[in-house]
C-alpha cells in the first residue's frame, strides 16, 4: 500500500475552554474516498479547518505527503509574513465549505478562473499588453475551466452568474472550483446538505469519478449515511471531538459505539 | 379595492401629519421674542399640511401604473449585473469617435470651459484610481486625497529643491504614491477591513497637517508654487524661464496663455485614456479577477490559494499610484499648491464619484466624475447645497441602486477561443 496522502497525528483543537477535537488521529488514503462522519457538533468542520490551514491546531501534527515530500500544515500556516492558509492550498489541499462560498456576482467561468491563478500569467504588464504568454495561459485556463464544468455537468451554465444557479448546481460548481486548483487532496464539507435525492445521486457520481478517473484523494464530511456507505472506502467517526471508530464501511457500520453515538444510547448500555 | 386604497392613504396622511406637526410645532410654531415667545402655530400646521400633501402625492404616484413600472424596473435584474453573451458588437467605432471628440475639445472650448474639463478629467483619474481600491478590491479608503497630495507636492517641492520637471514628476509620482500606499497598507491589510478605513482616514489627515505645519519645507499654509510644464525644452511662458525656448517663438506664432492649458489637457486626456484601457484590461486579467473575488468572499479566496494580503496590497498601491498621477496634473494646472486643496471633503467627493458610478463600473465612474465636477460649475448658485445634495444622492443610491446606475456586464468566456475568436475588446466588460 502507498503512503497515506494525509496523516493526522494526535490533533487537539481548543477554543478557550471548549475542546472541539481531542487527540484525533487518522489517515487519508491515496486515491480513495475517506468519510468523516459524526453527530452535529462533533468537531468535523473544526477538523477540516485545521487540515486546510484555517485554524492552527493547538496540539499535534497534520502532515501532507505531497510529491515534494512531507509538509507540515502547521508550519505553513505559522510561517512569518507570507504564511497563511493559502499556502496549504498551494501545497495541494483544496476544500469546499459547509455554507457555499461562491463568488456570487461573478460568472461561473470566472469562478473557475480565479481558482487557476497559479497557472495564469498574473503580471500587470503582460496582461495590459496581452503578451503571447498571457494569451496562451489564459486560453489554457478557460479550457481547463470548461473541462471541469463538463466533469460536473455545468457547461450549459458557463456564462451565467454563479449566484443565479440553483442550489444543487452551486454545490457542484464549488467542487469544480476546488478541483481547478489542481489539488492532491480535496476536502468536501457536507456536499450533499440540502440536495434532493436525484441531485445527491449526481453528486455521488461526481465524487466517484474524481477517484476513478483522476486518481484524486477525497476527504468528505457527510450526514447522508446512504451516500457515505455507497462512495467511501474508509470511514472515520468522530463524537464529542474524539475518534470513536475508524475502518471500512462494514466495520464502522457494525461498530456498537457508532450505533450508540448516532442513536443516543447511553455509554453503560454499550459496554454491557 | 378603491376603499382599501382610500383608507390606506388617509392612515398614511394622518401619520405623516402628526409626525410633522410634532417636529414643526416647537421648531417653527414657537418663535422667541425677547424673554417670551410668539405663538405661530398656524405656520407649523400649514408646513405639516404641505408635507402631508407631498406624502400623499408620492403614494399616489407609487400606486399609479408609471410608478409601478419604475419600481419594477429598479428592482429587476440580479443587482444590475449581467454576463455578456459574447455576441455584442464591438463599441470600437463609438470609442474612436469619443477619442477624437475629446482630443479636439481645446479647439472649440473657451478657456473657462477648458479649465473645467481639465478638472473633470483629474477627477476621472482620481475616481478610476479609487475605483480600483473600493470598487474592485472592496477596500474602503477614506484618505485617498493623501496620495493626490503626494503627487501634487512631489512636483511643487521637487522643482523647488531638486529641479524636478513636469515629465519627471509624471514618471516618479505613481511610484512614490504607490510606495506610500504600500508602507501605509501593509501593516493593516492582515487585519479586518474596517481598520483600513480608519488608518487611511488618519493618514489623509496626517499628510494635510504635515503639509500645513512644516513651514520650512512645504511652505505651510502659504503653499508652494509649481513651474509651468515644458515639452522637449519648449516653454509655455511669454519669456523663457527654465532655459528653453518659448513655444510661440519656436513656431513663430503670437503668445497666448491658452497653449499651456491645451498642452495640459491633451497630455491629461491621453493619460486618462491609457488608465481607462489598463483598468478595462484588469477586469479580464487574473489580477483584477482576484481583486473582485476578494471583494466577494475573502475566505473562499484563501481556500483557493490566493494570498489575500499581497493581492489587496497590489490593488491599494495601484489605486494610490493613479491618485499620485492625478496630483501632478492638479499641481501643474493650478501652478500652485497649498494644503486646503487636500481636505477630507476631497476624499469624500472622490468616494461619492465611485459610489455613484457604481462600485466597479468604469463607464459609471467616468460619468459620475464628469457630472459631479461639471454640474456644480453650471449651478454656481446652488454651490452651498452641494454637500447636502451629495448626501441625499448617496443615501438614495445605497437604498435603491447599490451597484450604481450603469448596468455592469461581466465578460463571457468560451472554450478554445478566449481572446482569439472574439473581436478586440469584445471580451472587455464595459
Ligand atoms: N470558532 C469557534 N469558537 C468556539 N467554539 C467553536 C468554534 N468553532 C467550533 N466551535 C465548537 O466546536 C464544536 C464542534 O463544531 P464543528 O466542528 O462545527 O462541528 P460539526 O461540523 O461536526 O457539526 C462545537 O461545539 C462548536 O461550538
Ligand atoms: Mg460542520
Amino acid at each position: 500500500m502507498r503512503v497515506p496522502i494525509l496523516e493526522v497525528q494526535n490533533v487537539t483543537m481548543r477554543f478557550g475552554g471548549v475542546v472541539a477535537n481531542r487527540n484525533v488521529s487518522f489517515n487519508v488514503e491515496h486515491g480513495a474516498v475517506t468519510a468523516l462522519i459524526g453527530p452535529n457538533g462533533a468537531g468535523k468542520t473544526t477538523m477540516f479547518n485545521c487540515i486546510t490551514g484555517f485554524y492552527r491546531a493547538s496540539e499535534g501534527r497534520i502532515v501532507l505527503n505531497a510529491e515534494s515530500g512531507p509538509q507540515d500544515i502547521g508550519n505553513l500556516v505559522t510561517r512569518r509574513i507570507t504564511g497563511g492558509s493559502h499556502l496549504v492550498t498551494r501545497a495541494g489541499i483544496a476544500r469546499t465549505f459547509q455554507n457555499i462560498r461562491l463568488f456570487k456576482d461573478m460568472s461561473v467561468v470566472e469562478n473557475l478562473l480565479v481558482a487557476q491563478h497559479l497557472a495564469t500569467t498574473n503580471s500587470l504588464l503582460s496582461g495590459v499588453f496581452r503578451t503571447p504568454a498571457f494569451r496562451k495561459t489564459e486560453r489554457d485556463a478557460v479550457d481547463r475551466a470548461y473541462y471541469w464544468l463538463e466533469q460536473v455537468n455545468l457547461v450549459s451554465d458557463a456564462n451565467r452568474l454563479a449566484g443565479e444557479l440553483p442550489y444543487g448546481r452551486q454545490r457542484r460548481l464549488e467542487i469544480a472550483r476546488a478541483m481547478c486548483t489542481g489539488p492532491r487532496l480535496i476536502c468536501l464539507d457536507e456536499p450533499a446538505a440540502g440536495l434532493n435525492p436525484s441531485e445527491t445521486h449526481d453528486l455521488s457520481d461526481v465524487i466517484q469519478r474524481l477517484c476513478a478517473d483522476h486518481d484524486q484523494s477525497v476527504l468528505v464530511i457527510e450526514h447522508d449515511m446512504g451516500l457515505v456507505m455507497r462512495i467511501s472506502n474508509h470511514i472515520v467517526v468522530l463524537d464529542h471531538g474524539e475518534v470513536i471508530s475508524d475502518g471500512t464501511p462494514e466495520h464502522v457500520g457494525n461498530d456498537p459505539a457508532v450505533v450508540a453515538a448516532y442513536l443516543g444510547v447511553s455509554e453503560e448500555e454499550v459496554t454491557v | 379595492m378603491k376603499s382599501n386604497i382610500l383608507s390606506m392613504l388617509s392612515k398614511q396622511a394622518l401619520l405623516t401629519f402628526t409626525v410633522s406637526l410634532v417636529l414643526f410645532g416647537p421648531i417653527s410654531g414657537l418663535i422667541l421674542d425677547g424673554f417670551s415667545f410668539k405663538n405661530e402655530l398656524l405656520k407649523a400646521v400649514s408646513l405639516a399640511a404641505v408635507v402631508t400633501a407631498g406624502r400623499v402625492v408620492i403614494s399616489l404616484f407609487q400606486i399609479s401604473a408609471i410608478g409601478r413600472k419604475l419600481a419594477a424596473g429598479l428592482a429587476s435584474g440580479h443587482n444590475g449585473i449581467t454576463v455578456k453573451t459574447g455576441q455584442e458588437k464591438s463599441p470600437l467605432f463609438i470609442l474612436v469617435l469619443l477619442f477624437i471628440a475629446g482630443l479636439s475639445l481645446p479647439f472649440f472650448a473657451d478657456k473657462y470651459f477648458l479649465g473645467i474639463a481639465i478638472l473633470a478629467l483629474i477627477y476621472c483619474l482620481l475616481g478610476l484610481g479609487l475605483n480600483i481600491v473600493v470598487g474592485l478590491a472592496g477596500l474602503l479608503d477614506l484618505g485617498f486625497v493623501a496620495f493626490y497630495a503626494v503627487g501634487a507636492y512631489l512636483l511643487a517641492l521637487g522643482s523647488q529643491y531638486i529641479g524636478l520637471g513636469f515629465w519627471g514628476a509624471l514618471v516618479i509620482a505613481p511610484f512614490l504614491a504607490g510606495l506610500c500606499g504600500m508602507i501605509l497598507a501593509f501593516p493593516v491589510l492582515k487585519m479586518h477591513g474596517d481598520y483600513l478605513a480608519i488608518v487611511t482616514l488618519g493618514f489623509g489627515e496626517i499628510i494635510r497637517l504635515v503639509l500645513n505645519n512644516w513651514l520650512e519645507f512645504t511652505g505651510g499654509p502659504n503653499g508652494a508654487s509649481v513651474p509651468p510644464p515644458t515639452v522637449f525644452g519648449l516653454e509655455f511662458t511669454r519669456t523663457a524661464k527654465q532655459g528653453g525656448v518659448p513655444i510661440h517663438d519656436y513656431f513663430g506664432v503670437s503668445y497666448s496663455a491658452d497653449y499651456k492649458f491645451w498642452f495640459i489637457y491633451i497630455v491629461l486626456f491621453l493619460v486618462v485614456c491609457i488608465v481607462i484601457y489598463a483598468v478595462e484590461r484588469l477586469r479580464v486579467m487574473p489580477l483584477g479577477r482576484m481583486w473582485e473575488a476578494l471583494r466577494e468572499d475573502e475566505v473562499a479566496c484563501r481556500s483557493l490559494g490566493v494570498n489575500h494580503v499581497f493581492t489587496k496590497l497590489t490593488a491599494f498601491m495601484l489605486g494610490a499610484s493613479t491618485g499620485g498621477l492625478a496630483g501632478v496634473f492638479f499641481a501643474v494646472h493650478q501652478g500652485f499648491v497649498n494644503p486646503t486643496s487636500f481636505t477630507f471633503f476631497e476624499s469624500a467627493l472622490i468616494l461619492a464619484i465611485v459610489v455613484l458610478g457604481g462600485l466597479g463600473s468604469t463607464v459609471g465612474v467616468i460619468l459620475a466624475a464628469l457630472v459631479l465636477t461639471i454640474l456644480p460649475e453650471l449651478l454656481r448658485d446652488f454651490a452651498e447645497y452641494r454637500v447636502l445634495v451629495f448626501g441625499i444622492l448617496m443615501v438614495v443610491m445605497m437604498m435603491w441602486k447599490p451597484r450604481g446606475l450603469v448596468r455592469i456586464k461581466r465578460p463571457a468566456f468560451f472554450p478554445g477561443e478566449a481572446g482569439r475568436g472574439l473581436p478586440a475588446g469584445a471580451e472587455v466588460r464595459q
